[in-house]
């Protein structure tokens, strides 16, 4: 069942557009992610789904519910959602305990008490129900917050950069702790962000945006393998498109060389694509003839990424354990890895 | 001398600059803290010798319940109105949007250019029987004198309602600074956990605002403790009315200074809770977001009634009076041009001048003495050298002159003594004890001022230049001096309208015959001569207006950078296309 449903929705002033012709939906229990460069509109339709923002066409349903639509907006107080914040908006005159419970005040106490002491345990703070916000850390802090939209028990979480203002270790540890504290209570949740390890860590199905418009609607494995439009294939992971021709084999030829696939389309001999190639597709092979110059190299820890220069002067990147290294200007021969094709029309321009 | 000798010479003198560093500044601070001192020692002293204790008693028996039951009527009416007036304000023109919004924004300041005892004498003209509201009364009824009951401006009542007039932008600053550095997060987070936006307002927006509210309603009340004119003119005895005529009246300085220690314990007691408030909204402004509350429009009937709302303190705390100071001030054009009004804006110029130099010059000398060495004693030595700022007047002016008169006495009897001439008051009687006083109260103005321009010259700066090869004098010259220029001029400006204004502590300490614009303004209204009064008080009130031009644009800036902060960057310049 569709929990969360967006139905082109249009989110804007004036003639601008911030979110342009949306549509996705999100199953019950499932974890969606927004993922963008800034000011993409990953969070202002985030807002609209909160009900803080208008929608000037399109719908959203929450549950089936019409919430929003260019004849009416439903008031985030009534629209069963709950919002953990970029900058977590603790109450700062409350105490933890009071925070988590401010949203189930028309409980009868006993009630909040032990839904309070039962988040506290959940998140791993249990005890720190008496103290007061600015007496956390960051990480802490970023707990109570989920805590505090989870006590009224909301039909969908919303998340705004829940982790952005974390140190990048705490960051991943803590986006794998709270997708199983979700996974647990059986929310389904919607997080954006603009780091696509988060997404990768945390979402069932992730969405690409762009200029306020979504590229792309899948799982992150498809996400990352299976791009559908050359914006998703340069913001996920590293890579290079390589110009190429199709030959009259259905192949197709690049500064690689042959390149050969099932994706290649019949009958197009002679048009012009773009191949992606991920620095996982190269593999540096002394004993190979195809030849490259280092010419950039990165440490990542437990490999180099490697920019090389083929023969005719084209850049793309390769993979190295990091035990076994070039140095810069040396050559050195690549092999290529690359179990599918991912071909782009070319002479796509940005906008 | 040999370099041996030399070299323990210099290190010496080095001794001496080392010593002179670390304790200038308590030095100073201590000489600045002396009428405080003075003033907090005879309230024990008080208790001590039996004669004193004797006038500590009948003052307790006969006049201090007085004062303490006035002083608390004034601080409760003031407190209630100026919370009313200044929060309600400071809501409306952050979180909504209204035709006139922007205007009422800055125009909420407006009344801080009013001295409190010029507010009072206005409306006491206006209110008066001959005067608009009554006259016109009587012509459209056709009452005579006796006929009706109009209620007396010049009561206690009046006292409360023409402070908090003058007083409620505190509040209203400092509320409204909070409201904006709110982050719109907080009020999002509880719209989603089922508060509707007036819901919202009462249990998170308005708690978060606490200690903000806190704060400036206690500077409201330091302001009331301190005010002599309103009082004065209405003719309700409190603590200082009450020093003045103790000290004049029945030329008792015992009895002055005791009621002195009192009213100085009551503005501690003030500016303990300012302290507490202060920190506490430190922790209440944490995680502040970058967007601001984007306003809620409002249209017709509503948007009429914010703007009515926001309209009447301004209306009140300073159109109608200043409108009242221009007739009386158009009606008296003859007063502008003799010799006397001359004089008397030469007077207030000299002491203003004087008073904004010498503070200013103080100030930069403790600012650098805490940069240089930021020891906790050079920090408590600020700390104590800015208690000023919290100080009555009247209490200063007290504490000024009785050391003074002292050192006055012993100078003219040793003077006597040793060279047969008699220097007079050369400390007490003359215009050193006014620029002493008003360094002691204004000081903190500047330090402040001066310490938030400093700040924003790192050390990294100083080293940056040092390392560029610049010497210590050219780093003052190259990269202080431009950077330091605004504070320091905001800073003169600031103290020099704040002497203009003053005037208890002018009152008690200025020499004889000297008259300033405060002076006369005062004098003339306690001769029922109003309308005469007007031009020094215009004067005073177009000075006062600087201030407030400095304020808003103060605010203007934070409202911009709130707004700009929502401005996300351009997809493009974030993004970063791999080299295809």
């Amino acid at each position: 069942m569709n929990l969360l449903k967006l139905d082109q929705v249009d989110v804007g002033f004036g003639k601008s557009s911030i979110v342009d012709d949306v549509s996705f939906s999100l199953e019950e229990g499932d974890i969606g992610c927004l993922l963008g460069p800034s000011g993409c509109g990953k969070t202002t339709l985030l807002r609209s789904i909160a009900g803080f923002e208008p929608v000037r066409r399109g719908s959203i349903e929450i549950n089936n519910r019409l919430v929003s639509s260019p004849a009416q907006l439903i008031p985030p107080e009534k629209r069963d959602v709950g919002m953990v914040f970029q900058d977590f908006a603790l109450f700062p005159h409350l105490t933890v305990a009071e925070n988590i419970s401010f949203g189930i005040r028309k409980e009868s106490s006993s009630e909040q008490n032990q839904r309070v002491a039962q988040l506290l345990q959940h998140v791993g703070l249990a005890g720190y129900g008496n103290r007061y916000p600015h007496q956390l850390s960051g990480g802490q802090q970023q707990r109570i917050a989920l805590a505090r939209a989870l006590a009224p028990r909301p039909r969908v979480l919303l998340l705004d950069e829940p982790f952005s203002s974390l140190d990048a270790d705490l960051r991943e540890s803590l986006a794998t702790e709270v997708r199983a504290l979700l996974k647990s209570e059986g929310i389904t949740a919607l997080l954006v962000t603009h780091d696509q390890q988060e997404a990768f860590a945390m979402a069932d199905k992730a969405g690409v945006m762009y200029h306020g418009r979504m590229l792309q609607w899948d799982t992150p494995y498809e996400l990352y393998h299976e791009p559908t439009h050359q914006l998703v294939a340069n913001f996920i992971g590293h890579g290079v498109l390589l110009r190429g021709t199709i030959t009259a084999d259905q192949k197709v030829f690049t500064p690689l060389g042959l390149l050969h696939g099932d994706e290649v389309p019949e009958n197009a001999e002679g048009e012009l694509v773009d191949v992606l190639v991920r620095p996982d597709d190269i593999i540096i092979d002394e004993t190979s003839e195809r030849r490259a110059t280092i010419i950039g190299k990165g440490f990542r820890g437990a490999h180099y990424l490697y920019t090389v220069a083929l023969v005719d002067g084209t850049q793309i990147y390769c993979m190295s354990p990091s035990h076994h290294q070039y140095s810069m200007g040396s050559e050195v021969g690549l092999r290529l890895n690359i179990d599918h094709l991912v071909l782009f029309p070319s002479g796509f321009c940005e906008t | 001398m040999t370099t041996a000798t030399r070299r323990k010479h210099l290190s010496l003198s080095g001794q001496a600059i080392g010593l002179l560093r670390s304790y200038s500044l308590p030095f100073v601070a201590i000489i600045i803290c002396l009428p405080l001192i003075v003033v907090a020692a005879a309230f024990f002293v008080g208790l001590l010798g039996a004669e004193q204790r004797e006038t500590l008693a009948h003052l307790w028996q006969f006049v201090i319940g007085e004062y303490i039951w006035h002083t608390l009527v004034l601080m409760i009416g003031v407190g209630l109105l100026v919370t009313m007036m200044g929060v309600s304000a400071a809501w409306l023109t952050t979180v909504c949007d209204f035709k006139g919004v922007s205007w009422l924004r800055w125009a909420l300041l407006l009344p801080l250019a009013m001295p409190a005892y010029i507010t009072a004498y206005t409306y006491s003209g206006m209110l008066s029987f001959e005067g608009p509201v009554q006259s016109m009364l009587r012509e459209l009824t056709g009452w005579q004198f006796g006929d009706y009951f109009f209620p007396d401006i010049r009561s206690l009542t009046g006292a409360v309602l023409v402070l908090s007039f003058v007083l409620f932008p505190y509040v209203y600053l400092i509320t409204r600074a909070a409201f904006i550095e709110q982050s719109r997060a907080a009020l999002e987070a509880a719209r989603t956990l089922g508060l509707s936006p007036t819901q919202s307002f009462w249990r998170v927006a308005l708690p978060m605002a606490r200690p903000a509210i806190a704060t400036g309603v206690t500077l409201a009340l330091m302001e009331t403790l301190a005010d002599y004119g309103t009082v004065q003119y209405f003719g309700i005895t409190t603590f200082t009315t009450g020093i003045f005529r103790t000290w004049y009246g029945m030329n008792d300085q015992i009895g002055a200074l005791q009621l002195a220690s009192i009213l100085l314990s009551a503005v501690v007691v003030l500016m303990v809770i300012e302290r507490i408030s202060r920190r506490q909204s430190q922790y209440h402004s944490a995680g502040r977001s970058k967007h601001s509350v984007r306003p809620f429009k409002l249209t017709g009937i509503r948007a009429a009634l914010a703007f009515i709302a926001c309209f009447i303190p301004v209306l009140l705390g300073f159109i109608l009076p200043a409108l009242q100071l221009l007739t009386w001030s158009f009606e008296r054009l003859h007063v502008w041009v003799q010799p006397e009004f001359i004089g008397l804006i030469r007077n207030s110029l000299i002491l203003a001048i004087g008073a904004s130099i010498i503070t200013v010059l103080v100030a930069l000398w403790l600012c650098y003495g805490k940069r240089r060495i930021p020891t906790p004693l050079t920090r408590v030595s600020i700390n104590f050298a800015s208690l000023g700022y919290a100080i009555p007047g009247v209490v200063i002016a007290v504490g000024v002159i009785v050391p003074f008169a002292w050192l006055d006495n012993k100078l003219i009897h040793f003077s006597e003594l040793f060279f047969n001439v008699n220097p007079g008051l050369v400390l007490s009687g003359t215009i050193f004890a006014l620029l002493f006083a008003y360094l002691v109260r204004f000081l903190s103005v500047s330090i402040q001022t001066i310490d938030s321009g400093l700040s924003q010259i790192s050390r990294a700066m100083d080293e940056s230049g040092e390392v560029l090869g610049l010497s210590s004098q050219q780093i003052l010259t190259r990269i202080h001096y431009p950077l330091l220029k605004t504070s320091l001029l905001t800073a003169t400006i600031l103290v020099f309208v704040d002497v203009l204004k003053e005037l208890p502590a002018t009152l008690i300490l200025r020499p004889f015959n000297f008259n300033t614009l405060a002076v006369r303004a005062y004098e003339l209204a306690g001769d029922e001569r109003l309308a005469e009064a007007g031009p020094a008080a215009l004067m005073i009130v177009l000075a006062g207006l600087i201030p407030v031009i400095f304020l808003s644009r103060a605010m203007q800036e934070r409202h911009n950078r709130n707004n700009q902060a929502a401005v996300t960057p351009k997809a493009e310049e974030i993004y970063e296309p791999v080299k295809a």
